[in-house]
Order: structure tokens, then C-alpha cells, then sequence
């Protein structure tokens, strides 16, 4: 089975060991009482995911410069994981922006890794904060779902059907001569 | 009738500004109390919503001029609940204790111009130390408008202390920015509340 570019593998698992991190960190600091500890990560999530926004970009600009490897699905599961990547991709750019949105209108800049300052695209404004940070949280949420059906479909093609699909993601010599 | 309007207001203006006039009367609603400290690198700032002045200020004669400022710590807002009321806790403020903050100067120095300096004493959680300030005051008869800022390290007070010393994460240096008005007598009604 043709497997996708070593890029498009680089980045997929970059960026997936980073989200699964990214979404406990967020949860995690969220809960914590205020302290030193909670303000170092709190940057720290937010450098991170002004990081994984430019990964993004980098890989959004891959993928439409690069076709994936064909594959033959039926049509409702063509449908299926085109939504769910579709809606994946989109969430790799809403997530870290509302992220970025929510601390200017907190009136708490981001500054990534301590060096480069991102500029406030919108005031302080407590509501306005407060908003997007629902927005921030709601996300990650729909985040969190969409991630888990996309790894339970890839299970259920790798033990149910297995259909050795995701070998196509996996790092790894070519597969090729072990499926038509 | 327009020009009269106008003219006479203006007129009173000028007629006042060229008497000698001492300041006193502290206008609490428009004046203010802002801070600036940096935390993980990043700029913050925030405000101490109550505080009260008195001040005395003739222009003729600076070297006279007084000033002794309380601030109430409990009514510092720094931008969120949760840090509000941390830092009126024991490690930072330890407001319930010490809940004032005060300022009383010890000497005015004119430096040329609306430009002077003053300095005093400081309290804070019951430590005091000197400190000197660079202060700008305009006047037009009616008002002084006083600007200056100085900046403090907040560790010399004892201020956030125990996990909270550690500068890297809210750092030493805090900018003390403060505007107050002060009106010349008599006294002008304030706030209504
Ligand atoms: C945070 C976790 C993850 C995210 C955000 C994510 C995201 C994505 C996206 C957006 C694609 C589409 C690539 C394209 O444009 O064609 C993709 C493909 C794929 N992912 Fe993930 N992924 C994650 C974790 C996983 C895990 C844990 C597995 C395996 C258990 C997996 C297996 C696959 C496979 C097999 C494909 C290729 C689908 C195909 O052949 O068309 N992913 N992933
Ligand atoms: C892919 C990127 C990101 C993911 C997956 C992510 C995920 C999360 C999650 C799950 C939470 C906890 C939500 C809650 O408990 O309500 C959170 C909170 C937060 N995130 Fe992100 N985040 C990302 C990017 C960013 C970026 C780029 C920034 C800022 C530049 C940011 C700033 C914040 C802040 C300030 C909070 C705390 C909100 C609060 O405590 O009220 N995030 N994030």
C-alpha cells in the first residue's frame, strides 16, 4: 500500500504526540490554583500552540501541494474521513488563534518563548476574554471527539478490517508487495 | 451671546490662574493609582481602585509642598479575580494585617520648570524605606494636575514571598505610576456616592 510523503508522516505524529500534550496541559493548568507553577504553564501552552499554529500552516500548505496517496474506500467512509480531516485542519488554526484572541483580550500578550511578541489583535476586554475562552474550551472539546473517532476508525481498519491502512501513516520501510 | 459664553468662562480662567493658589482639596474619582510589573517576560499592568491624598501645593512656594497618600491594598485590580485576591494574601500584601499602604514626603525640590523632586517615605507591610520620585505638576488656578512614576522592588518589602520569590516568574521590578488632581479650595462637590 502507497504510504503518504516522510513530511506529511513527520508532521502527523509531531503534531499528534503535541495536540494529546497540548490538550492535557490545558486542562490540567486550568485546574490548578494560582501559582508560580500555573503562570510558567500557562506560557508554556501558549508558546507551544503558537508553535503548533505554525506547523499548521506548514502542513496545510503540504497537503495542498502534495495529493495523498489514493485509496479506494467505500463511499460513506470517503465521506466520513474527509469530514472529519476537513474539520481537523480546521481546528489546527481556530484552536491556537482563539487561544492567541482570548489572552489580548485578557490583556496578557503573548510573547512566544519569551522573545517574539505576537501583536493584540483585539483589546482588552474582560467579556470579550471571557468569551473566547469558552470558545477556546468548547473547541478543544470538539477537538477531543473528532480525534477520538478518527483513531477509532484507524483501529477499526487496522484490527477489523485490516486493511493495513495505517501503514500508510506509519513510519517505516514501504509496505509495498504485502496488499494489491 | 456665543462670544459671552465663551469669553467669560475664560476670562474667570485666567483671572484665577494669576493669583497665588494653594492646592488641596484631593479629587479621588479623577485621579489614579496604576502599577506595571512584568510576569514570565510578559508587560502587565493593573490599579489601586481606592486611595486617599492629602496634599498641599503652592505653586509660590514648592519647597513647602506636603504630601501623605494612603492606599488601600485590598482594592488592587490586577486584571483578574483569582490574582486579586492572592495578592491580598499573606505571601504578597497580607492586606488583612497591613491593609494601608502609605506615602508621606519628607522634602519637594524644584528641578526647573513644572519638574520636581520628591521624596519620602514609604510603607509597606510594615517595612519603610526612602524613595525619591520624579514628579511633573501643571497648574491653571483651578486644579493641579500631578504626574510622576518610581519604581520599586517588591522582594525589599517583602512583597510576594515564599513560592512567589522566585523573580524568573513575577519579576522584582514594579513601576509605580500614579496622576492625582488636586483641587485649589474651596471645596468642590465629588462623587455621589
Ligand atoms: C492528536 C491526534 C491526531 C490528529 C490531530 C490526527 C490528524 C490527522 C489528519 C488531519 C489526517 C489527514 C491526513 C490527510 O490530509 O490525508 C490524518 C491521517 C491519518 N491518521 Fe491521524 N491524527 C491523530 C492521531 C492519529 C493516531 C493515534 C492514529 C493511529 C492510531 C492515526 C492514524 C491516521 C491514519 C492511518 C491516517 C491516514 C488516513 C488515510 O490513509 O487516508 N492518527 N490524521
Ligand atoms: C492546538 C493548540 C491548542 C490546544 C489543543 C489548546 C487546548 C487547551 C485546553 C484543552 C484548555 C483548557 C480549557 C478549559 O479548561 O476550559 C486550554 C486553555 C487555555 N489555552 Fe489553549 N490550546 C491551544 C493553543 C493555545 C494558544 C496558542 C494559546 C495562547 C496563545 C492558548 C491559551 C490558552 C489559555 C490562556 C488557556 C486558559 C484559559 C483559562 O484558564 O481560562 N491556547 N487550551
Amino acid at each position: 500500500m502507497k504510504r503518504y510523503t516522510t513530511t506529511a508522516i513527520v508532521l502527523h505524529w509531531l503534531m499528534a504526540l503535541l495536540i494529546l500534550a497540548m490538550l492535557t496541559l490545558g486542562h490540567y493548568m486550568h485546574d490548578l490554583k494560582l501559582s508560580p507553577l500555573k503562570l510558567q504553564l500557562y506560557s508554556y501552552h501558549k508558546w507551544a500552540g503558537v508553535s503548533l499554529l505554525l506547523l499548521a500552516v506548514l502542513r496545510i500548505v503540504w497537503r495542498l501541494t502534495h495529493k495523498p496517496p489514493e485509496l479506494v474506500l467505500p463511499c460513506w467512509q470517503q465521506v466520513a474521513s474527509s469530514s472529519v480531516h476537513g474539520l481537523l485542519y480546521l481546528l489546527f488554526i481556530a484552536m491556537p488563534l482563539s487561544g492567541w484572541l482570548m489572552s489580548s483580550a485578557k490583556g496578557i500578550q503573548t510573547i512566544w518563548f519569551g522573545l517574539i511578541p505576537l501583536p493584540d489583535m483585539v483589546e482588552k476586554n474582560e467579556a470579550l476574554g471571557h468569551l473566547l475562552g469558552k470558545v477556546h474550551g468548547s473547541l478543544s472539546s470538539l477537538l477531543l471527539l473528532l480525534i477520538g473517532l478518527h483513531i477509532a476508525a484507524a483501529l477499526k481498519h487496522q484490527f477489523i478490517d485490516r486493511d493495513q491502512l495505517l501503514s500508510r501513516i506509519l513510519p517505516g520501510k514501504s509496505s509495498k508487495g504485502k496488499l494489491p | 451671546m456665543n462670544m459671552i459664553k465663551i469669553a467669560l468662562p475664560a476670562l474667570l480662567l485666567f483671572a484665577s490662574s494669576v493669583q497665588a493658589v494653594e492646592y488641596g482639596t484631593f479629587q479621588m474619582n479623577q485621579s489614579a493609582l496604576n502599577f506595571a510589573y512584568k510576569q514570565m517576560g510578559v508587560p502587565m499592568q493593573g490599579k489601586f481602585k481606592q486611595f486617599s491624598a492629602q496634599i498641599a501645593f503652592d505653586p509660590a512656594k514648592p519647597g513647602n509642598a506636603r504630601a501623605h497618600i494612603d492606599v488601600n491594598l485590598a482594592s488592587i485590580d490586577t486584571g483578574s479575580t483569582d490574582a486579586n485576591e492572592e495578592v491580598a494574601g499573606k505571601l504578597w500584601f497580607d492586606a488583612k494585617t497591613y491593609p494601608l499602604a502609605s506615602f508621606v514626603s519628607s522634602g519637594v525640590k524644584a528641578a526647573g520648570g513644572n519638574n520636581y523632586q520628591v521624596s519620602g517615605k514609604l510603607s509597606i507591610k510594615g517595612k519603610t524605606l526612602d524613595i525619591v520620585t520624579p514628579v511633573t505638576i501643571k497648574t491653571d488656578g483651578k486644579r493641579a494636575i500631578i504626574d510622576g512614576s518610581f519604581n520599586i522592588k517588591r522582594l525589599a518589602y517583602g512583597i510576594g514571598t515564599g513560592e512567589w520569590a522566585d523573580l524568573s516568574t513575577v519579576a522584582d521590578d514594579v513601576q509605580i505610576v500614579f496622576h492625582l488632581i488636586v483641587f485649589a479650595a474651596p471645596v468642590i462637590p465629588s462623587s455621589t456616592h
